[in-house]
């Protein structure tokens, strides 16, 4: 019995992986990606990087204005995880098990965050260009609504799993609902949600280097103009300044995380 | 419970707080307290900051607002094809699909070689430490730019897409998977030590089958992160796909209908996609 299970396991097991590499060469296929050249560039492309990718002494002179798209990021990616974590909490709110309002609301707000979380910020962006063009809200506004739809979802999770026992406690007490959220809630929920903001800056400044390559804004734009003016110690200056500022938020998250949580 | 934790997205903390033991009940104003109001006060004043320095272009706001509005009406209410047929439009999401398989099967090969190196429990601390510390860096230069910097040497196309995209997955999924197996029970790992199995052995008769649907599942969300980069590429480093057509129609030939209509479509996939990682995630609950 425990050998025939052993056996079914294991061929499962195959017939999956089997599956896979299939799926794989026709992707393989259908994208012209050729495995050995793949490989060979990519360690052609690392010998590249080490002898030429590194900025030198003129590319430093850069580094001011450098800075500055970098502060433009930087700030746009913390400006669209407020004022999403502000909007997120109230959908959350109607939209979680424990604290929802009603059903109808439960259901829109639940609608709405997965519809806004799954279109993603590329198209966002690629639509706000019409109105919005080059400025700095085509971005910060492509980056608000993707993030907030990932905030609600999160939430909405935060808020069932570390509240339900308390607020049937609470309601049996007799308070009120916005007693509820407010003395309940909110506080218990709080640590959570900051550890999650904290996550979405990180995650914002990355997709915002993209989204500024597609709509000229911010450090994104100072990489797009140094690489296609093949100015390549410059854009390397702006890896790193990138590399630098990522890691430290990461840090800084994670003492944070360590002292609230 | 632990099991569940694992599964959270990254960077997830692992602790909990219970009502009970809210700090603000007990203490008016201790550390954590401190740090939480110092964040949410930082990030409101950087916020504020913010919309101070943006660049607007002068643009009139309330304008653009109403014509995004309308804009987007007309994207959801009538999407139409009109460069692309309907074949060309399904031939892009087939190379965007593509081109996220292949990506994250090359990552998760590598990071499972790369991961059981860097679990603490398998590995010496040197190496654990020299690949954590490696993939730190490799996960914080955002996707886009190892994908140009991969086209400088190998051109434009699926090649420099993929490797650049891959080298980012790796760095995602090493962290993922060296968790997974720092979490299994560590009695068993000594208990097959003593046996005198070699580490081969521990690693494919315990640690693999024990982590096995914690690195399913993680994939399974790196191929959901894989397709939104697979479109992004697409759109900003030319890799082709409907990513590059979603481009063209926005930037190009500025067709709302044309964009709306790829909108749908990306939309539809990553709904399912979505849908089946919850699954996943939901059976796993199950089980534990």
């Amino acid at each position: 019995m425990s050998a025939d299970y052993l056996i079914k396991k294991r061929s499962n097991t195959l017939k999956v992986l089997l599956g896979l590499g299939f799926l794989s060469l026709a992707a393989a296929f259908i994208t012209e990606y050729d495995p050995v050249t793949g490989l060979i560039s990519g360690l052609d492309a690392l010998r590249w990087v080490a002898t030429n990718f590194y900025p030198n002494e003129q590319s430093l002179t850069r580094l001011p204005s450098i800075i500055n798209r970098l502060r433009e990021t930087v700030l746009m990616s913390i400006a669209a995880t407020t004022v999403a974590a502000f909007s997120a909490t109230f959908f959350a709110l109607l939209g979680a098990q424990t604290t929802k309002v009603n059903d109808a609301l439960r259901l829109m707000s639940r609608s709405v965050a997965s519809f806004l979380r799954n279109i993603p910020a590329v198209a966002w962006a690629m639509i706000l260009l019409f109105t919005f063009g080059q400025s700095s809200l085509t971005g910060f506004l492509a980056l608000f609504f993707s993030t907030f739809g990932f905030l609600t979802r999160v939430f909405m999770e935060t808020f069932d799993e570390t509240t339900a026992s308390s607020i049937e406690a609470l309601t049996a007490t007799g308070a009120s609902y916005m007693q509820i959220i407010f003395q309940a809630v909110l506080p218990a929920s709080l640590p959570q949600m900051i550890s999650w903001m904290l996550y979405m800056v990180e995650t914002n400044i990355r997709d915002a280097t993209l989204l500024g390559i597609l709509t000229g804004t911010g450090i994104g734009f100072s990489f797009a103009l140094f690489y296609k003016s093949m100015n390549y110690h410059a854009a390397s200056l702006v890896v790193i300044v990138i590399v630098v500022t990522i890691l430290v938020i990461e840090y800084i998250s994670n003492h944070i995380r360590r002292v609230i949580l | 419970m632990q099991r569940e934790q694992s599964l959270a997205p990254l960077w997830q903390p692992k602790v909990r707080p219970r009502l009970g033991q809210h700090r603000a009940l007990n203490k008016p104003l201790d550390k954590g307290t401190l740090f939480m109001r110092l964040t949410m006060a930082t990030f409101l004043a950087l916020t504020v900051l913010a919309f101070a320095s943006f660049d607007y272009q002068g643009i009139n706001i309330y304008n653009a607002f109403l014509g995004t509005i309308d804009n987007f009406r007309v994207l959801m209410l009538s999407p139409q094809l009109t460069h692309f047929s309907l074949v060309e439009a399904a031939e892009g999401m087939l190379i965007t699909l593509s081109l996220a398989l292949l990506t994250t099967v090359i990552g998760a090969i590598l990071a499972l070689f790369f991961g059981l190196l860097a679990a603490q429990n398998l590995s010496s601390p040197l190496v654990s430490s020299l690949i954590k510390g490696g993939v730190a860096f490799i996960r914080a230069v955002p996707t886009i730019l190892w994908v140009l910097i991969f086209a400088i040497a190998a051109g434009l196309g699926s090649v420099a897409a993929v490797t650049g995209m891959a080298f980012h997955s790796v760095g995602y999924l090493v962290k993922a998977y060296s968790e997974a197996f720092e979490e299994v029970d560590s009695g068993v790992i000594e208990a097959l030590r003593a046996t005198g199995a070699s580490w081969w052995q521990i690693v494919c008769q315990a640690v693999l089958p024990t982590a096995q649907s914690y690195l399913l599942s993680w994939t399974f969300v790196r191929f959901e992160i894989n397709f939104v980069g697979a479109l992004a590429m697409g759109a900003a480093a030319g890799a082709g796909g409907l990513g590059f057509d979603l481009f063209l129609a926005s930037a190009h030939y500025f067709d709302l209908r044309e964009v709306g209509f790829i909108t749908y479509l990306v939309l539809a996939v990553a709904l399912v996609l979505e849908t089946i990682t919850t699954q996943i995630k939901v059976r796993l609950r199950v089980q534990t």
